[in-house]
């Protein structure tokens, strides 16, 4: 065993690494020795929160995992793979790449891209559409403008190369992101069932290979580095961004899918956070074998990397694969053909050991069991207590708001609030239309839409989550984010199936963002429940905070929700905009005197402490389950839920469209700000034609569930109580343009 | 007719293609391996979009020098019908099958969105089912798509008539407005002066099937057929 070269190993290295004392005293008692510089690296490694939740698993084992369709459940496999019929399978997830980003905006949020991209492929499926969900600070800010740009470059880069449309997803600003930004990518690809490929390594005397990119230097640490604090000497750490190269990614993509098609694998897993030993030990973990593997035969970006540098490095687009002994030629063959390395850098053996050799000396020696999750990584259970701000949250009255009196300045406030305006001006920067299966490009809907071509189906894809409301209430904040999800997929005609998750908070550490980590937990799995739609895996992503003179400023709590459903017709899909004048508008649901955490009362009022909005997680499966009905019968022309600015924005956003305009009456028992502007959940907004009037009626008053006869779709004026506020072209310049001009 | 699609490394338009003419026109259509010196006995010859060789360097810089369009070149030479669209137009200038270049967009981004296009002639292989002045709606998404060329090279385009299509508004007026990229004169599309090589910026494949609710490309593929059966 290699130590001449090395320094004393003592709690201090542990330390610097990362490590907790204890942490440092059960790698002693896991080995029966001290650990040389690179096993304690790799323990630093494997066990960051990134790799090992250990933070977060107790709680994210009492998320709903079961569901009829679910083929691999959360954590068996690199993403979740749900069956959609057809003998298809959709594998999907979501995952963070926040930290990078944060320091390196284009790089970052490439390789977020692409790290999540691979995460699909590797199971043997075709990314068919990619989705994100991004958070920024104050927009006005230089900072976060130029953020912004250097995000939304480094996913159109990347992914328009790659060649995946990019179909949907959404953006968010609030002051709270001004230094951590959040950048969440999401794909969603097609496998025949019986076709994919496990993270698995078996079989002794097989062979392992490395595929893909040479191996660098860059990313080291990386995941270390995302399981730390942002702070104002965090560019220092930019070794730890890792460099993108989509070109090659598409290479590996058609590459892999070739290769598995030659029946010789055995197994493959993408190198992602903590690069060649994760991999290597997750897959023997997972096989119940070891691996002998030769360092020095990874080809190399530079002269002279230490073993462990090659250990750990985080460069992109490599995989390593694990074949039959014998079929190795198969294997080259296919890499030859796309002009990719492929090189055997090691073999699976028998027992459970990893050992790590360097020029024939043996670097590391370690229990592939004891590093990953599952295994021997630590658990901790965290204590938690409920932050003080929550007491003056629900000590909101709403009647200390006066009902303004102009409300064209609300209208104008909102419509052209870069939280709600048109987010254009970033997903024109993203193909969105490649692969010719995106069915919302020419008609839009609430969920994104693509085709699954060689089936009847569609699929309806969708993010969501209000950050805003999860800080209010984490455990309602967080259902209403699942709710939404649902609903969207409801409104674009399809049946929600099941939820991937990105999870973003502050410092674990901290029990008042434990508390907000447990109830958003609880909250997911209460709605998960009702739309039965189990999560399939995610990602958690902690230390999302800045650092200033008063401590640790947490970001809001921000669980995404990323959901897929299913269109069981791609010819009956669902629209949100209105298709003509004269049609009868209803909002089906129930509207409340509410304007908890709407926009509105946030930056309109500056009113910053209130509950999150009204649900009622039946109420809400009541009123999707209607909607789907009127969907299913053909009664309604148009649907578009209530959520990010109420009933007005949701009135504009289906006008907007085809030019149309509308004519509605409010409730005279609510205030007529709760009324156009809040957001309490469960509501959706629906046109229905002349002839389908009363069938629609019927259905719906046998539903016994609340809804309102609003008014009809007209030209092009917004009339309100028959007051005139414009035209709808008027708002549509500020709604299509907010963003576009900020950023200018 | 046999259609031949070429496939170079990072190409990624290359499946919706084939879709469009074996799916929607029912056409034989054949893959072209780059590393492949044979056209396969292809009537017509398409360069896909996508970013050849990851665009590196400079868009369709590299893929110029593949073997396969040393073939194509040969194909183009002796009249045979060749057409590149976004990354396969950039890939034809490179390789002086076209004049002109395509330089970075006016704003410096990646742009992709449905804009208007007026037909300029009828008389092209790829054209002749449009009236002239005819507007169609069809997506470009592309991050070096402004047409350039100089003054003499713009005097031959138009002395021969082979400017295919401009960028218009909705009424088919051609205006800085509507101008997506910067493109001279709103050139969106071209050919050669002996009119059996094609290129055009915007995707008429990603607008060519019903269910995408947008079938105005269609016409351009149409175009061809009619063009071979007339």
């Amino acid at each position: 065993m290699s130590t001449a070269t090395e320094e004393q190993i003592t709690i201090e290295t542990a330390r610097k690494l990362g490590l907790l004392p204890e942490e440092f005293e059960k790698i002693i008692t896991i080995l029966g020795r001290t650990p040389n510089f690179t096993e304690l690296s790799i323990f630093s490694v494997m066990w960051s929160e990134h790799c090992s939740y250990k933070n977060s698993i107790t709680w994210l084992k009492t998320l709903p995992k079961d569901g009829p369709h679910m083929l691999a459940k959360a954590g068996e496999e690199n993403a979740g793979l749900v069956a959609i019929g057809d003998g298809l399978a959709c594998a999907f997830k979501i995952e963070s790449h926040n930290h990078p980003s944060a320091i390196e905006p284009y790089q970052g949020a490439a390789t977020g891209v692409g790290g999540i991209n691979r995460d699909i492929f590797t199971m043997g499926a075709r990314p068919i559409a990619q989705l994100n969900s991004l958070r920024f600070g104050n927009p006005a800010l230089e900072k976060t403008k130029w953020l912004m740009r250097g995000v939304v470059k480094g996913i159109g880069d990347y992914g328009n190369a790659f060649g995946i449309p990019t179909v949907g997803g959404e953006i968010f600003f609030d002051d709270c992101y001004n230094v951590n930004i959040l950048v969440n990518a999401m794909s969603v690809g097609i496998v025949k069932i019986g076709e994919t490929v496990s993270a698995t390594s078996y079989g002794e005397g097989n062979t392992v290979f490395i595929v893909g990119s040479s191996t660098g230097k860059d990313g080291i640490h990386g995941a270390t580095f995302a399981s730390g604090d942002l702070h104002e000497d965090s560019h220092e750490d930019l070794p730890s961004v890792q460099v993108g190269d989509p070109f090659m990614e598409k290479l590996l993509l058609e590459a892999t899918l070739e290769v598995i098609k030659t029946g010789a694998v055995i197994g493959m897993q993408d190198m992602g956070a903590a690069g060649i030993i994760c991999s290597t030990s997750e897959m023997s973990a997972k096989g119940k074998h070891g691996m002998r593997i030769h360092l020095d035969k990874v080809p190399t970006r530079q002269a002279n990397m230490k073993g462990w540098e090659i250990l750990l490095s985080e460069s992109q687009e490599r995989m390593l694969v694990v074949v039959k002994k014998g079929e190795e030629d198969l294997v080259r063959r296919v890499f030859e053909k796309w002009d990719l390395n492929c090189t055997e850098i090691g073999v699976v053996t028998d027992g459970d050991r990893l050992h790590f050799y360097m020029n024939n000396e043996l670097l590391a020696d370690i229990p592939a069991d004891d590093l990953v999750l599952g295994g021997g990584a630590p658990i901790y259970q965290r204590e938690y207590t409920e932050p003080s701000y929550i007491a003056k949250n629900k000590a909101f009255n709403i009647d200390t708001i006066v009902v303004p009196e102009d409300l064209k300045k609300v209208m104008v406030h909102l419509a052209s609030h870069p939280n709600i305006a048109s987010k254009r001006w970033i997903t024109s920067q993203y193909d969105s239309m490649v692969g010719t299966i995106n069915l919302t490009t020419n008609r839009p809907s609430d969920a994104a839409v693509v085709e699954v071509r060689g089936t009847k189906k569609a699929l309806a894809l969708t993010t969501d989550c209000n950050p805003r409301y999860v800080y209010a209430d984490p455990e309602t904040g967080c259902a209403i984010a699942v709710a939404e999800a649902a609903r969207n997929i409801i409104c674009a005609g399809g049946n929600p199936s099941a939820v991937t998750n990105c999870l973003n908070f502050g410092n674990p550490y901290n029990p008042e963002v434990y508390w907000q980590f447990v109830h958003a937990i609880k909250g997911m799995s209460s709605a998960c429940l009702t739309f039965e739609t189990p999560v399939t895996g995610g990602n958690v992503s902690f230390y999302n905070q800045s650092k200033n003179e008063k401590g640790e400023v947490p970001v809001f709590p921000t669980p995404t929700i990323g959901m897929i459903g299913i269109i069981a017709d791609k010819k009956k899909i669902m629209t949100l905009d209105f298709k003509q004048e004269g049609d009868t508008l209803f909002l089906l649901g129930t509207a409340r005197n509410d304007i908890n955490s709407s926009e509105y009362l946030y930056s309109y009022c500056n009113v910053k402490n209130s509950p999150a909005p009204f649900l009622d997680l039946k109420e809400e499966f009541n009123v999707q389950q209607l909607v789907k009905n009127l969907i299913a019968k053909g009664l309604v022309e148009s649907a578009h839920d209530v959520s990010d600015g109420g009933l007005f924005i949701t009135l504009l956003e289906s006008a907007l469209p085809n030019g149309l305009g509308f004519k509605i009456e409010t409730d005279e028992d609510l205030r007529k700000d709760a009324f156009l502007f809040g957001e309490s959940q469960s509501r959706i907004l629906v046109s229905v034609h002349a002839e389908k009037l009363d069938a629609f009626v019927e259905l719906v008053a046998d539903s016994e569930l609340d809804f309102i006869n609003l008014g009809e779709v007209t030209s092009d004026q917004v009339m309100i109580d028959e007051t005139n506020y414009g035209t709808v072209a008027e708002f549509k310049e500020l709604y299509e343009n907010a963003i576009g001009k900020l950023m200018c | 007719m046999k259609f031949g699609v070429v496939l170079f490394p990072g190409s990624n338009c290359d499946q919706d293609l084939i879709h469009v003419l074996s799916k929607v026109m029912k056409q034989e259509v054949v893959e072209l391996w780059h590393k492949d010196h044979s056209l396969h006995g292809c009537d017509f010859i398409l360069l896909p979009g996508g970013f050849s060789y990851g665009d590196y360097l400079r868009s369709g810089a590299i893929a110029r020098f593949s073997p396969i369009m040393q073939e194509v070149q040969e194909f183009a030479d002796k009249g045979g019908f060749v057409f590149g669209i976004c990354n396969g137009f950039q890939i034809l200038t490179e390789a002086h099958l076209l004049p002109g270049a395509l330089l970075q967009n006016d704003n410096h981004q990646f742009i992709c969105k449905n804009i208007r296009l007026r037909a300029e002639t009828d008389e092209s292989m790829i054209s002749s089912s449009f009236t002239i002045g005819q507007t169609l709606k069809v997506p470009i998404a592309h991050g070096e798509g402004k047409f350039y060329c100089d003054d003499t090279t713009l005097q031959q385009l138009k002395d021969n008539n082979q400017i295919l299509f401009r960028y218009c508004d909705e009424n088919g007026k051609v205006n800085p407005e509507s101008n997506p990229n910067g493109s001279l004169e709103s050139i969106a599309g071209i050919c050669n002066k002996q009119r059996n090589v094609f290129g055009m910026m915007p995707h008429p494949e990603r607008a060519s099937d019903v269910l995408l609710g947008n079938t105005d490309g269609h016409k351009i593929f149409k175009s061809i057929l009619n063009t071979v059966m007339a």
